[in-house]
């Protein structure tokens, strides 16, 4: 679905949408939604570090397993580390996540943030956008690439650091 | 592995590694939970828990009640002396009618061993073990390697020696279950009359000489005595046990390597360990009561998991 060339495009032109609305970061956090979202945001903060110039921006991970509403109604599913080395009271936090489908993770993530404190606001950055397949009220801010997938299709991301290339395919 | 491969936690006999590993796994992220400003997570919201204890317990049961409600799961607790165990009322019968009450899981301890074993075999609902009698006590045994892991970084090939009144105990059984799985060489140390008959054959070794036990180990994990289990005088006097089993500041400094200490709690200072000792750099007692809780979680956890709707 989409290329290297094409990821890294998106990747740019997000991280130029973050500033336009952040400027200089100095009150704003990045979160990586654990498992997927973690390399993305990664990735993000090294653009907006070293290509533009921002002073280091705060990184953190959360993990959403002991917040999800599923517990006991499908598979165990193995958690993972969260790692927020500082408090989101009245910070802008931007969740960061590679697919948004239902919707549903990130409902989990937004009371899973307020145990570290009261963001002034919370907005969604995601690469992928699954129009037409949300089961709650929830909206990206930043979208890298909106795409219709029927339901038993599925999205996945690849980064060079896991998967040894960047590219997003349709399975 | 996402699951264990139980469905009740009655003794560490019961698991296998890959349980105790994912116990532990779990447990790190639980660790971290209780760690944050909000130290909750929703996961159980539909889950009761009933603590029932028949023995007295005070860190155990705190520590059950602290895991279950940073859960979020509903608790309700009784302690034996207030029920109508008093009144004759049968074991089976006490739960199942706590159970009727839409319980799904019970935490009991128990002064006959196997006790937690027979209720998981004639009620239904998740049980878990806090202690039965001197058989086993599956969540200290746990925390106190989950304690070992997090102080030395693992707990294979380490050695450990534990110290004290092994005859009375379930924490030392447990902890020898647990530590031989995970790779670890184990000794008790004590007098002879504390020394069960037949302890050689779960693969530990005995020794009698404190010191020597001492310059052996990596971990001492010193056992309370349990004057209140002991029918007849198992030494001379309380005093002559501290002198020979009990470890103070210059026996531990004369060693010529650090060793870690622990204790299952609660302490009788002078006796076991000495306050200078219990409070040390050296402890990590405090460090077992804290790794208590996340363990506490995670078994919860893992074993609601498995309840299905």
């Amino acid at each position: 679905m989409l290329t290297s060339k094409e990821v890294n495009i998106i990747l740019h032109r997000l991280a130029c949408q973050l500033i336009e609305n952040h400027l200089d970061f100095s009150n704003s956090v990045l979160i990586g939604i654990q498992p997927r979202g973690v390399s993305l945001a990664a990735r993000l903060k090294t653009i907006l570090e070293t290509e533009y110039h921002i002073p280091p921006i705060p990184l953190g991970f959360l993990d959403i397993t002991f917040f999800r509403d599923d517990f006991r109604r499908g598979e165990t599913l193995e958690a993972n580390k969260t790692q927020i080395d500082f408090l989101v009271e009245d910070k802008k936090v931007v969740f960061i996540d590679d697919v948004l489908f239902t919707g549903r993770s990130i409902r989990a993530a937004l009371t899973a943030i307020q145990s570290f404190g009261r963001p002034s606001e919370i907005e969604l950055l995601v690469l992928i956008d699954r129009r037409f397949s949300r089961h709650l009220p929830i909206q990206p801010d930043y979208r890298g690439r909106q795409v219709d997938v029927i339901n038993d299709e599925k999205v996945k991301v690849c980064w060079k650091e896991k998967e040894g290339e960047d590219a997003v395919y349709l399975i | 592995m996402s699951e264990l491969s139980v469905n009740h936690l009655l003794g560490i006999k019961y698991l296998q590694k890959a349980d105790i590993d994912l116990i532990f796994e779990t447990a790190d992220h639980f660790k971290e939970v209780i760690n944050r400003p909000i130290k909750k997570v929703p996961s159980l919201r539909d889950i009761t828990i009933a603590n029932i204890f028949f023995e007295n317990s005070t860190r155990t049961k705190l520590s059950f009640e602290l895991a279950q409600k940073r859960l979020s799961a509903d608790v309700i607790s009784f302690s034996a002396a207030q029920s109508s165990v008093k009144k004759g009322e049968t074991l089976i019968d006490t739960v199942n009618n706590i159970l009727s009450m839409k319980v799904d899981m019970v935490v009991m301890r128990h002064a006959n061993p196997g006790a937690a074993y027979f209720l998981s075999q004639n009620v239904k609902a998740s049980i878990i073990n806090a202690g039965d009698g001197a058989h086993e006590h599956p969540t200290q045994g746990l925390l106190d390697s989950f304690s070992i892991r997090e102080r030395l970084g693992e707990v294979a090939g380490k050695k450990v020696v534990i110290v004290g009144d092994i005859l009375h105990s379930r924490v030392a059984l447990s902890n020898i279950y647990a530590l031989q799985m995970q790779g670890a060489e184990v000794k008790v140390c004590g007098p002879k009359t504390l020394i069960p008959k037949y302890i050689e054959s779960l693969g530990v070794t005995v020794e009698s000489n404190l010191r020597k036990a001492l310059e052996w180990c990596d971990v001492a994990n010193m056992l309370r005595v349990q004057n209140e289990r002991m029918d007849v005088n198992y030494f001379p006097s309380t005093r002559e046990y501290a002198q020979q089993y009990g470890v103070d500041k210059a026996l531990l400094d004369s060693l010529n390597k650090e060793i870690v200490i622990m204790h299952p709690g609660p302490i009788n200072r002078g006796v076991e360990i000495t306050s200078d000792v219990a409070d040390s750099q050296q402890s990590v007692i405090l460090d077992q009561v804290e790794n208590g809780v996340a363990i506490r979680m995670a078994v919860i956890y893992l074993l609601a998991s498995k309840i299905k709707q």
